[in-house]
């Protein structure tokens, strides 16, 4: 078992990760596969607020002229959830705008179904 | 035309009592006539007509498309397929899950101070964070000062991003035979007009909520928020301000040109304001940006600064996606 049972948030982190995968690998519309890759993403974030949680300590706003080690959390995995929220959003904005693409060319989200249309086309 | 339990006057002549408010007080009170119906519903302006024909033809595509992707009692390679697929990612699926659950398992417990993850950087930033960049807020004296080079490139991410979503889905006016442009059929035609509930309330709330985005970003440096979150927040009141009120309105506000020139220059006000202080600080030169008392909010040098330009970014980038994703124009 190790420290599974105090790592909780790190492996609830693993499991949303592994369900956005499956949805990725298990579902035919384009858009639930978008949804699978956002809510991979969610998974990353748990991980890193996870790994930069310190019992005990607050946000490291100093307040009242504070400034040991002691008494905040560690500042770097909010930064590294910001790049990546912004990164997110981008990268789902792109993959929606090529869906309505794809969609606006063959009428169908199923990808099963524009790959037959590609192939009846000769592509 | 007097129906029933229409309110008369004795004094005045019917036409002159008509107008007045008690009239239309007791009108309402007797249930005569509701002031809603036909108020506020929604309505489009056009009504759309379906065109039975292409429906059909479509729908009859569709059906022969879905027989043949998934015939699966004819296709036994298909069915075979599909099944040993599903098997093969359940089982993929479950085995990645535990794999990477072991590793949880095995990874330092959380909560404790004295992980690898708390070595020294964190540690230099909390104690003298304050001091190199002059924000109360650590985490974003971290993304603005330390790291700036790292924020400036997620900024061109969604500036790149922004871009890539108007070259796909930019709807082209089309040239007709005589030269003049057709015009391209937008949903404005079809836009509600009169939704009384949402422009109410929109009304109350877009100022609240973008004076709400303004001070999140100006107060980047001094309390939780900063340019990322206070831009998408005033990004959120200019799309309540547009499914309320329609393009006409914001159409004034905010083309394709006010994108073009607000992102374009706050990315280089930032590009420039960076570049200024890396130089300095590369070549060891006083910088001559005074980081004021902390605390203040004309404090921290040029964070603020950053701040506002990364805000103006996201807020443009928001409210093109929408506009990109609903119409395909501005």
């Amino acid at each position: 078992m190790g420290n599974l049972l105090v790592n909780y948030g790190e492996a609830a982190a693993m499991i949303l990760f592994v369900i956005g995968f499956s949805n990725l690998l298990l579902h035919k519309n384009l858009i639930k596969k978008i949804i699978g890759l956002n809510i991979m993403d969610s998974a990353i974030y748990l991980f890193l607020a996870e790994k930069g949680y310190i019992a005990g300590r607050t946000v490291p706003i100093v307040v009242d002229g504070v400034q040991s080690v002691e008494a905040y959390i560690n500042p770097i995995p909010a930064g590294l959830v910001l790049t990546g929220i912004v990164v997110s959003v981008s990268v789902s904005a792109l993959m929606l705008s090529l869906t309505i693409r794809l969609y606006r060319r063959y009428h169908t989200l199923d990808l099963d179904e524009i790959s037959t249309l590609l192939k009846k086309e000769g592509v | 035309m007097p129906g029933r339990g229409m309110p008369m006057s004795r004094l005045k002549p019917r036409s002159e009592y008509e107008k007045t408010g008690s009239f239309r007080f007791w009108r309402w009170l007797a249930g005569s006539r509701d002031p809603y119906v036909g108020e506020v519903e929604m309505k489009a302006q056009i009504p759309k007509e379906p065109r039975e024909l292409t429906i059909r033809e479509r729908m009859q595509e569709r059906q022969e498309l879905l027989t043949r992707v998934y015939d699966i009692e004819n296709n036994k390679k298909i069915a075979f397929f599909h099944r040993i697929y599903v098997l093969a990612a359940v089982v993929f699926c479950l085995c990645f899950a535990g794999i990477l659950v072991a590793m949880v398992s095995m990874l330092p417990p959380t909560g404790e101070a004295d992980r690898p993850v708390n070595n020294e950087v964190p540690a230099r930033y909390i104690e003298s964070g304050l001091q190199e960049t002059g924000a109360v807020n650590i985490v974003t004296g971290m993304i603005l000062d330390y790291r700036a080079f790292d924020t400036f490139g997620e900024s061109n991410v969604l500036f790149a991003a922004t871009t890539t979503v108007l070259i796909l889905l930019h709807e082209k006016k089309k040239k007709r035979e005589d030269g003049t442009f057709e015009e391209i059929p937008s949903d404005r035609l079809l836009e509600p007009k009169q939704d009384a509930i949402l422009q109410a309330s929109a009304t109350v709330l877009v100022p609240v909520i973008i004076l709400f985005g303004i001070y999140v970003i100006l107060n980047g440096h001094l309390s939780p928020g900063g340019g990322f979150s206070g831009g998408a927040i005033i990004g959120a009141g200019l799309i309540l301000y547009l499914s309320a009120f329609g393009f006409e309105k914001t159409e004034k506000l905010f083309t394709e040109k006010t994108y073009k020139y607000v992102s374009f220059g706050a990315l280089t006000t930032y590009c420039l304001a960076k570049s200024y202080s890396f130089f300095t600080g590369a070549n060891h030169l006083e910088s001559h940006i005074p980081l004021g008392t902390p605390g203040a909010i004309l404090s921290s040098g040029l964070i603020l600064v950053l701040n506002i330009c990364v805000g103006m970014v996201v807020a443009c980038t928001m409210y093109t996606f929408y506009v990109m994703f609903r119409k395909g124009d501005f």
